[in-house]
Parts: C-alpha cells; sequence; structure tokens
C-alpha cells in the first residue's frame, strides 16, 4: 500500500463515519418530526453566516480546546479524566477568590494571578484522582465522576454563602446565587467591536504549542506518552510511571481551571451558575475527535462550537430542542470508538487497496 | 500453493513461491524471521491475498476470501499463541468455534463432548473435556488447540513453532503424536529448531528473504546445511571457551526472599554471586522463581529480606531508576510489551532509558537529530531490519525486536547484563547474533547473568551454570562438570542423586 493511499483511505473513513453520525442523528430527528435536512443545514451553516455568529463559535472553542487539551496530557499518559467539569468549577472558584480579595491590582498582574490561581485549584481537583489512581490504584472512572458531584455542591455553597454577591444579599439570601461583578481588571479585552470575542483565543492557542511542545519535544512529554502507552515498559525503562500519572491529572486539572478561568474573565465576569455548560464532558469528545493531539483539537474543538451555536439557532429557526446537540455528541464518541477499530484493522485495508487496483486498474507498484 | 508473490510496502515479502504438500506427508518450513513464512501462512488461510498466484486443493483452484473459507476447505492452523479462554472449559472453548453444535437457542454440548472423544480416541489425543484451560499445562493446552482444530473438520494443519514453549518432554511427546497423526493429514509445520525438522518431517521447504531457496527432501542436507540456506551463510552458534574469569565479585545476591504476584515466596533464601568478566548461566524450569529474581534485581518487584550487593551497594527496593543509573542492563522476559513500547517507533524505543542524558536532551528539550543518528548507527552495528527508524517497534519481528532491545541495553555500556530467555523463539541467525554479542562483553569485563531453559545455550555460553529450583539455588556447576543429564536431573528437584 502506498503513504498516498493510506492517507486517502483515512480521509475517507473519517468522512464516512461524519456521515454515519448525521444518518443516525436523522433517525432521532425524523422520531421528533422535524426537518432532517434543514436542521443539518441550519447547525452547520446558520452560524458561518455573520461575524458575530463565527465569535460566537470561536467563543465556545476557547474552553472547550483548553479543557480537550488537558485531557489528551491525561489520556496519553494513560488516565483518563471525566472530571473536567468539576475541575473546571473549582478554578472558577480559584479565579474569583483572587478577583474579589485583590480588586485593585492592575491588570496585567492580576490576569495572570488569577489564571495561575484557577490553573492551581482545578490541579488540586485533578490532583486527587492522580494520587488515588498512583497510590492505591483506584480507578479515575470512578473518582473523577465522584469528584465532580462534590465540586459542584461545594461550587453552589461557595456561590450562595462567602462569594455571595452582597446586592443579592439585601434581598434576604433568596436572590440568584451568583458573586458580585468582578474588577474590570480582570476582563479579558474584547477585540471585535460588537461580538463577546476576547484574547482567551490567543491563550488557547498559545497553550496548544505548548501542550504540543511539551508532549513531542521534551522528555517530560515522552516519558507521559511511554507510561500511557505502555506502563510495563516505562516501569522497565526507569520511568516513574504513577508520578507522571499524577503530573498528568494535574496538567489536566490545570488546564479546566484555566477554562474557567477565563470563561469568568472572558465572558461572564462574575461567578455564576451553570458556566461550565457541561464543556468539561464535551471536552472529552473534542479531544478524543481531535485525535488526541492539539493539531486535531483545534479544529474539533472549533467544530463542536459550531454544534453548540447551531443547535441554539435550530431552537429558534426549525423548532428542534438544543439538547440535540447532546444526542449528536453521542452518537459521534460511539462513531468514533467504532471508527478507530476500522481503520485498526490492516486486513480491512488490504482487502479496499486491492479492490481499488482492480477498479482502476492501476499498475501495482514495485517498491524493492 | 504456485507462484505466490505478495507485495507489502517497501519489502516483496513472498516472491513466487511454490509449494506442494501431499496427503500423509510432513512438511517443514523453516526460514529467518522475517523470511515471510507467516506472510505465507496468512496467504494460506485467507487472512491475507496473493497479488499473483493460486492455490490449488486436490487440483481445484480455491480462493479465500476470509479465513471461514480456509475452514470450510478443510484447513486449520494452530497458532504460537494458544487461542483459548482461560476461564473456561475444554468443552466450552471448543463449542465456541463448532458451529454444528450450534442452533438459535440451544448449544448442543453432548454433541460437542461426543465429537472430542471421537476425535481424541481417532489420533490417541487425550484431553479432559471437562478440565478448566487454566489448570492445564503449555503441552495439554496445545493438545486442546489440536483437538479443536481438528474438531472443527481439518485435514490439513498448519503448526506455526509448537514446540517454542513446550518442554523438552513435551517436545518429545509432540513429535510422536505427529508421527502417528500423519497418515490421516497433510502437516504443515513451521519451526526454529531443526533437530526436530529432522526428526519429523519428510519434506522441506527453506524460505530466505521471501524466496524458495530450497524445496526438496529432508535427509538429503546435515542441520549445518539447513542453517546455512536458511540464513545464506554458515552457521556456527558461538562457543565459550576461554578460561573462566577470576574477577572481582560484582553482583552478589544473599539470602533473598522475594514474593510472587499470587503472594507465595517466589525466592525462598536464594543465593548466588557473580564475577565480572564471567557468564553465569541460571538453569531451571521456567515457574521457578526467574521471573521474581530478574524483576526483583531491577527494582520492578517488592524485596521481602536479604541483600542484593551491586558493585558494594545494596540495591534491593532502590528505584528502578537508580539501578539503571548504577549500571545495571536488562534484557527482559517479555520482549514485546516490556523491552519496548510497541506503539513508539525504533528510535525513540532506543532511548527508553536515557531522555535525560545530555547526550539526548538539551534543559529537557529532546534532540531529535541526535536520536536519529543514534538509531541510524545501531541499526547498522545491530542488523536491526527495518524499513526506517521511524517505524512502530511493534510492528517489527521477534528478532528485531530483540536486536532493538540488545542494541540499547549494550550501547549504554552496562557494567552488568541480566539476560532473561534471551534467544526463546528466534531463528538461528539471531540467536548466532546474539550470542557473539554476549560472549563479546564477557571478553570486555562484564558479568553476566543468563537465565535461560535451554540447556544447549546455557552449555555453551556460561563459565558457570546454577539451577534454580522452587526458589532456591539446588547447585551450582563449573562448566567442565555440567552435562545435559546432571542439569536434567537438578532441574527436576533432585538434588541428592549419587550420580551427580
Amino acid at each position: 500500500m502506498t503513504r498516498h493511499f493510506k492517507l486517502i483511505y483515512h480521509a475517507v473513513i473519517i468522512l464516512l463515519a461524519i456521515a454515519a453520525a448525521m444518518a443516525a442523528g436523522s433517525i432521532i430527528l425524523l422520531a421528533i418530526g422535524a426537518d432532517v435536512a434543514k436542521t443539518y443545514l441550519v447547525i452547520l451553516l446558520e452560524p458561518l453566516k455573520t461575524t458575530l455568529q463565527i465569535s460566537e463559535v470561536l467563543l465556545r472553542a476557547i474552553p472547550l480546546s483548553i479543557i480537550a487539551l488537558g485531557i489528551s496530557v491525561a489520556y496519553r499518559s494513560g488516565i483518563i479524566n471525566i472530571g473536567a467539569e468539576g475541575q473546571m468549577m473549582m478554578g472558577i472558584l480559584g479565579t474569583t477568590m483572587v478577583a474579589l480579595s485583590f480588586p485593585a491590582l492592575p491588570k496585567p498582574l492580576l490576569i495572570p494571578l488569577a489564571l495561575l490561581s484557577g490553573a492551581l485549584f482545578g490541579g488540586a481537583w485533578g490532583f486527587i484522582a492522580g494520587i488515588l489512581k498512583a497510590k492505591l490504584q483506584v480507578s479515575e472512572l470512578l473518582s473523577t465522576v465522584m469528584l465532580n458531584y462534590i465540586a459542584a455542591q461545594f461550587y453552589t455553597f461557595m456561590l450562595r454563602g462567602p462569594f455571595l454577591d452582597p446586592a443579592e444579599k439585601t434581598l434576604g439570601g433568596a436572590g440568584t446565587p451568583q458573586s458580585m461583578r468582578l474588577t474590570r481588571n480582570l476582563w479579558l479585552t474584547r477585540f471585535i467591536p460588537r461580538t463577546r470575542l476576547h484574547t482567551g483565543l490567543f491563550i488557547a492557542l498559545a497553550l496548544a504549542l505548548l501542550i504540543y511542545l511539551l508532549l513531542w519535544k521534551t522528555d517530560y512529554g515522552y516519558k507521559m506518552r511511554a507510561s500511557g502507552a505502555s506502563g510495563r515498559a516505562a516501569r522497565y525503562g526507569g520511568i516513574s510511571v504513577g508520578w507522571y500519572l499524577v503530573v498528568s491529572m494535574v496538567i489536566s486539572g490545570g488546564f479546566a481551571g484555566i477554562a474557567g478561568a477565563i470563561e469568568v474573565a472572558g465572558v461572564h465576569r462574575r461567578a455564576l451558575e451553570g458556566i461550565t455548560a457541561g464543556y468539561g464532558f464535551s471536552g472529552i469528545v473534542v479531544a478524543l475527535f481531535g485525535g488526541l493531539s492539539p493539531i486535531g483539537i483545534i479544529p474539533a474543538s472549533f467544530f463542536f462550537g459550531l454544534l453548540i451555536v447551531g443547535s441554539d439557532m435550530t431552537q429558534r429557526l426549525v423548532g428542534v430542542p438544543a439538547n440535540m446537540i447532546n444526542v449528536l455528541q453521542g452518537i459521534i464518541i460511539l462513531v468514533i470508538v467504532a471508527t478507530k477499530m476500522i481503520l485498526a484493522d490492516p486486513y480491512l485495508a488490504e482487502r479496499v487497496w486491492r479492490t481499488w487496483n482492480k477498479r482502476f486498474k492501476k499498475p501495482l507498484e514495485v517498491e524493492a | 500453493m504456485e507462484h505466490i508473490t505478495k507485495r507489502f510496502p517497501g519489502t516483496l515479502a513472498c516472491d513466487d513461491i511454490t509449494l506442494t504438500v501431499g496427503e500423509g506427508e510432513i512438511l517443514a518450513l523453516v526460514g529467518e524471521n522475517g523470511a515471510g513464512k507467516t506472510t505465507l501462512m496468512n496467504i494460506l488461510m485467507g487472512l491475507y491475498q496473493s497479488d499473483e498466484g493460486r492455490i490449488l486443493i486436490n487440483g481445484e483452484e480455491v480462493r479465500f476470501k476470509n479465513p471461514n473459507d480456509a475452514f470450510s476447505a478443510g484447513l486449520g492452523m494452530v497458532h504460537q499463541q494458544y487461542m483459548l479462554i482461560a476461564n473456561m472449559t475444554v468443552l466450552e472453548n471448543i463449542a465456541l468455534g463448532y458451529k454444528a453444535a450450534w442452533s438459535p437457542l440451544k448449544l448442543d454440548l453432548a454433541k460437542v463432548r461426543a465429537r472430542i472423544i471421537e476425535i481424541s480416541q481417532k489420533y490417541g489425543l487425550s484431553v479432559d473435556p471437562d478440565a478448566f484451560i487454566w489448570q492445564l499445562s503449555v503441552g495439554e493446552q496445545q493438545r486442546v488447540e489440536l483437538v479443536k482444530t481438528l474438531c472443527l473438520g481439518a485435514r490439513f494443519l498448519i503448526l506455526d513453532e509448537p514446540t517454542s514453549a513446550l518442554t523438552p518432554q513435551e517436545t518429545d511427546e509432540l513429535i510422536v503424536l505427529l508421527r502417528r497423526m500423519k497418515s490421516e493429514l497433510s502437516i504443515i509445520f513451521i519451526s526454529h529448531k531443526l533437530q526436530e525438522v529432522k526428526n519429523l518431517c519428510d519434506k522441506l521447504l527453506i524460505l530466505r528473504h521471501g524466496a524458495v531457496v530450497y524445496h526438496g527432501s529432508t535427509v538429503d542436507h546435515s542441520m549445518a546445511d539447513i542453517a546455512a540456506l536458511m540464513t545464506g551463510h554458515e552457521v556456527e552458534l558461538p562457543i565459550n571457551e576461554e578460561e573462566a574469569c577470576t574477577g572481582a565479585v560484582v553482583l552478589d545476591i544473599k539470602d533473598l526472599h522475594v514474593r510472587s504476584d499470587r503472594g507465595f515466596l517466589a525466592l525462598d533464601g536464594f543465593n548466588l554471586s557473580i564475577r565480572c568478566g564471567e557468564i553465569v548461566g541460571l538453569a531451571g524450569v521456567s515457574g521457578n522463581g526467574q521471573r521474581e529474581l530478574a524483576e526483583a534485581i531491577n527494582g520492578l518487584r517488592r524485596v521481602e529480606t536479604g541483600e542484593i550487593l551491586f558493585y558494594g551497594e545494596d540495591i534491593a527496593n532502590k528505584n528502578p531508576h537508580h539501578i539503571i543509573e548504577s549500571g545495571m542492563g536488562y534484557i527482559p522476559e517479555e520482549r514485546n510489551i516490556e523491552g519496548i513500547v510497541p506503539s513508539f517507533s525504533l528510535k525513540e524505543n532506543l532511548i527508553l532509558k536515557d531522555t535525560e542524558r545530555d547526550e539526548f536532551a538539551h534543559h529537557h528539550f529532546l534532540k531529535q537529530k541526535a536520536i536519529e543518528a543514534n538509531a541510524t548507527n545501531l541499526r547498522v552495528k545491530f542488523d536491526i531490519r527495518s524499513p526506517n527508524t521511524s517505524v512502530a517497534a511493534g510492528s517489527l519481528s521477534g528478532g528485531n525486536i530483540q536486536k532493538v532491545i540488545l542494541a540499547r541495553e549494550i550501547s549504554r555500556k552496562p557494567k552488568f547484563l541480566l539476560a532473561v530467555y534471551p534467544i526463546r523463539g528466534l531463528d538461528l541467525g539471531a540467536a548466532e547474533f546474539i550470542h557473539h554479542q554476549l560472549l563479546e562483553k564477557r571478553r570486555e569485563g562484564i558479568g553476566i547473568l543468563l537465565i535461560s531453559e535451554e540447556l544447549d545455550e546455557i552449555l555453551d555460553l556460561c563459565d558457570r551454570v546454577a539451577v534454580i529450583f522452587k526458589g532456591k539455588i539446588q547447585q551450582v556447576l563449573e562448566r567442565k562438570d555440567a552435562n545435559r543429564r546432571k542439569l536434567g536431573i537438578l532441574m527436576a528437584g533432585v538434588s541428592d542423586d549419587q550420580t551427580l
């Protein structure tokens, strides 16, 4: 098989997978009596029609990509982080705490400090799951999910208690659980007029570059990937697999925390309920869809941002509930798993290659 | 099979191969790793399609689109790795593949049982249908595989290195059995062990680099001739004939106690010392504590009590990194999953232990050029056959994987080398190469502990032979005192035999 053929083969299988996901989705759309073609057109094209809408897509892609980057680090190191949602909430709390404590700090100082605090809080939450797995072999699937619940309750407690907006307090505590509007010095600049798109976009791109360098250009990345690819061989090679497991989990949690910090500083400008909006879970899909590499995650997060904005629009334009996005995500996960198995089958590739040659009577290439 | 040709990217795996097997015949298929044996058999079993050529059965041309076609034409293959489910019984395992006993609602186990009894009586293969697979020895599991293949109606058997995991006694039993079975069947026997080939097979097909170099009767050639045809040059496994070394003791293991995964003491008061410049062979039937010993020395398993003095420092329960840095080289038993990271490239695997060294990293950034140069260099020096240095190491053949591990361990200039079953499953050419390398290191004054169950390997290479049984050393023999019979008796656990 030629390298050319392999590339085309991979591309075609992935396109077929997307088509299969859309076909499966259309069954559900039909079941709720929606216009399938129109729904897909709205989801995929409507958000690209105006600058405002494209900026909204990018706005969703920012937290998605940052979380997915973190998840890809953990995944490559052999631990599956399902706790990004909780880690993101902790990150929001960390950022809010700094912003409430030092409102007078100048912007160039406060923003890095707030991001760092978010990363530390998220990282600490990831650390718990990491250390439990490294020392006690507790399955991260259980611990991260459970930590999500704890984080969610703690988050609500903080928003109703210590962080509650004083203005809400005057209403006797019965108001919205949210913090006061945070200091202007925390706000990330919105650099396109009349849109909400903020400088977090560049932070996300910088972080993608950082992860690429970390994983593929440094010995730390080598050791993390070795631990994830074959724990036994890594141990044999003198790599402390447990340590890198914890480190990768801290990075993963830290990234979710940064995503939370950026959402607060760039979009909401205060801590309130529902900021995480399922980004922590969608991030897993984005990471897998992006092939666990920064180069894939950037377009994948844009695609999922598109789906989120698009499905909001279907609600208005064709009356299909925005929850459809969750259904599509589930289908996409299934399709990705299936696609990976199909791509891993050398016999199938072999057979396709043969048929291809027969059909188009291409002369066999003789390679020495 | 006539004129079978198969191309893969960068290689011609099978080049115009023609072979014939008659009824009641056993054909031996030999060749080095990567000579195209496996590819040829995969084509025969319908896993691959050939680019050119055809397959004839009883004079009729057949086309196998997939393995099921091959099964229904009466072909059956017993793989090197047994495809049995450990926590099911023999009967259940065989029923899995025996579709005749299946109906939509009921699995007719009685029918399967009858079939098993019929087959085992016909060929004299005794199996207990109600035994669980995990209770069986490797030899017994192989019999189950044979019965399974025959139950499915195979008239034509392909056995892929059937003796590689068997003890010498089990091997003899298998050969007797196959001789008895051959009147009813046609058999292709793939092996690296030429003695077995000579004993068992009528005809011989030798492959080298994908092409047939000899196809004819076995009796015309001596073992040395066959080996020369396989490798393209005269093969002589090197023999250690130099004087025993009297250097300083470098590895001194004292009263070592180590637990196995299942919790019992796999090493129970183990003592052994190795001097620099000598090869000490540790002979024993596998499962007597060898794995635990190797892991304990390398910090991969907890030591309960006892000392491992390495150049005077106790390395018991030190972390693997520390032990590697103090100069230990280790060729592990499980080369495919422990010795390499299978999904990593060849060049990445060659720096598995050295990512922190200044040679390959600068301020923690990997030096891609140095890594590439290192791989290019070692690939030539150790004759690693791969298309390039970027292929996944797991895709290489066993012999080449072992060369990758050896290249890495030796190029790190270790002060000591622990080699566990270094030539298990390898062909003669690769074994010769690896033995040469080990002897070379010995001459340079490095102490080597060679754990092996192949007595020939131990007798060829070692200055002293220690025999392990149930986690203890039975006896340590000088080379001149060691012979196959003596070692065999000691390995079986007898230590007070008067004839010793």
